[in-house]
């Protein structure tokens, strides 16, 4: 029989704001640990949280970010639980009411396994504003609490549950995160926990409508965990229902070292969090002018930009797709093809020539010696016949590299410019035939390969400035004559 | 909260273990009659007619008090690290270890 998995996503990403959530203490990653507290994230008796406008509105550009529609009314509940990472043992978050509700992401292309992915839209369930916990490190029989993370702000996005494989969970993933990085809505950095995921997945005959019983996954630390993962438990779930197996819904925690998911806790009823409206913050609402206001600050969405590049500058679905990955480079793209004659041309040579230089160097895009501008006037160069692509390549890009001067500039200062001029060109060729008699003799044979070494050649001679099609017929003339 | 759904009692063993308190048989029905007690005095509040009135968590007719996103200094580490019951290295607040999953 055949399976189909069935897989939800619940992405937990910090808010990149000044200070926390509901009190004044510095919302930084990497400060000495329990130095950024206060009596609100302490919650000590009496202290009062005050909600943050800043993160509110970046979670509300967040869901219109990803189509989502925003609540007129929300308000903030208590979830009380117990455990250490908590000071106030119930965490402030949203229950029935949240900034945003029902968005969507488009996934396609090629998928991290290498395979072409289907093109189809990932639905977004909710949106929802929650405080981040502290830190707890395990030291054997005690924990050690590090309170500098509790009540940053954090917003949970959950999915449908439309993923059907783990190519799709893990575009899903990077295409929110392009999301939420192009509107500056959050750093992302999994390393530094600022994004982290828990995966939903059972499995079902392929055809049937009834999802299977679902598991849980944590401890997901990077989107190539959460692909590994599901390559993990999904066979394995599909094993053990085709041996009669009956699952149990349960939370597995994914050894990474390993390469398996081992089970956590058993989930016999659900938590009983016991939410309750927030009686210390008053609700929040938008009005639709407000909610343009926030939406006319938005950057454009990188899937809408990626198609916009293809039909606006020419270039293929995989260069667009290459060059909106992150927005500094986006723009750094936009900014050279606009008003480019070439801007084909200048998208080639942003993705062979600069990306691989800046990749060796190490350098971001923001870090580029060589300006949008002067890229673009190369690529026109180039395409208007005033250097050869040889000499681009060669001699004015890495001098652009070094200087940050204009290649105009650059090609005068050096000479540089292409010889079209018939007479030139056939110094370079007569030489070039006097100086190897074997690719004469094998042309003259009937080797008709030989005489492409002999441009070669003529383009050696000149240091790349023959135009090689120019040189092609003198070549043939001599050749011929002689 | 804390009821057994459908009865609309509560059930005083249910709350203590979701608030991690240990009850004797004893102390138990004695709390469930408290607790129920309670309840039942709290119920009056269905009595009134409350068709067309929208539902408030807040005394106050108040939306969107918010305030700026600024950050100003936090505490010393040296007097929140004593407040706690235990530490590690006067650096971290020291508890007992809990694993998650297997608290509850």
């Amino acid at each position: 029989m055949q399976y189909e998995a069935v897989i939800g996503l619940e992405v937990h990403c910090q808010v990149k704001t000044q200070s926390k959530m509901f009190c004044g203490c510095a919302n930084r990653f990497g400060a000495e640990p329990n130095t950024l507290t206060c009596p609100v994230c302490l919650g000590y008796p009496g202290s009062l949280p005050v909600a943050n406008a800043e993160a509110v509105r970046k979670i509300v550009a967040a869901g219109l970010m990803c189509g989502c529609t925003i609540s007129k009314f929300s308000k903030f509940d208590r979830k009380n639980y117990f455990y250490p990472d908590m000071p106030k043992n119930y965490q402030i978050t949203q229950f029935d009411l949240p900034f945003c509700l029902g968005g969507q992401i488009p996934v396609g292309g090629k998928g991290f396994s290498g395979q072409p992915l289907p093109e189809k839209k990932i639905g977004i369930t909710r949106i929802h504003m929650e405080e981040d916990v502290a830190k707890l490190t395990h030291l054997g029989k005690a924990s050690a609490v590090d309170y500098n993370r509790a009540g940053v702000p954090l917003m949970e996005i959950v999915s449908e549950p439309d993923m059907r494989t783990p190519d799709e969970a893990y575009a899903y993933l990077t295409a929110l995160k392009q999301v939420l990085e192009y509107a500056g809505i959050s750093e992302c950095d999994m390393e530094k926990g600022q994004m982290r995921c828990d995966v939903n997945v059972s499995v079902r005959p392929l055809g049937r409508a009834e999802f299977g019983t679902k598991i849980e996954i944590k401890n997901l630390n990077s989107f190539r965990s959460v692909h590994r993962s599901l390559c993990h438990e999904i066979p394995r779930q599909i094993e053990a229902v085709e041996a009669g197996e009956k699952l149990r819904q349960e939370t597995r925690r994914w050894d990474d070292a390993l390469g398996v998911t081992i089970v956590m806790r058993v989930k016999e009823h659900a938590h009983d969090y016991r939410y309750f409206p927030e009686p210390d913050l008053m609700p929040v609402t938008h009005t639709d002018e407000q909610i343009e206001k926030i939406r006319a600050t938005l950057p454009e969405v990188p899937f809408v930009r990626r198609d916009r590049f293809v039909t606006e500058y020419g270039i293929t679905p995989y260069d667009a797709h290459v060059l909106t990955l992150e927005k500094p480079l986006a723009d750094y793209y936009e900014a050279a093809a606009r008003g480019s004659a070439n801007p084909k041309q200048v998208a080639n040579w942003i993705i062979t020539e600069l990306l691989r230089v800046l990749g060796e160097r190490g350098l971001t895009i923001r870090e580029c010696p060589v300006t949008p501008a002067h890229m673009a006037e190369l690529a026109g160069l180039v395409g208007g016949g005033t250097i050869t692509g040889s000499v681009a390549k060669s001699t004015v890009f890495p001098a652009m590299l070094e200087s940050g001067r204009a290649p105009s500039e650059i090609v005068k200062e050096k000479g540089l410019e292409q010889v079209n001029d018939d007479s030139a060109i056939e110094g370079f060729v007569t030489q070039a035939i006097a100086a190897n008699p074997k690719a004469v003799e094998e042309y003259r044979a009937g080797k008709a390969a030989s005489i492409q070494f002999l441009v070669g050649q003529v383009m050696k001679l000149s240091r790349g400035k023959a135009n090689p099609q120019a040189a092609l017929p003198l070549l043939k003339k001599q050749l011929d004559a002689g | 909260m804390g009821t057994n759904a459908g009865t609309g009692h509560i059930d005083a063993r249910y709350v203590a273990d979701l608030a991690r308190i240990e009850l004797t048989d004893a102390e138990a029905a004695r709390y469930n009659a408290q607790l129920n007690a309670i309840l039942t005095y709290v119920e009056q509040l269905q009595e009134p007619d409350v068709t067309g009135i929208e539902p408030t968590a807040h005394a106050m007719p108040l939306a969107n008090v918010l305030r700026e996103d600024a950050a100003r200094p936090s505490l010393d580490r040296a007097p929140v690290i004593k407040n706690a019951p235990a530490d590690v290295d006067g650096i971290y607040v020291k508890v007992p270890a809990v694993i998650e999953g297997e608290e509850s």
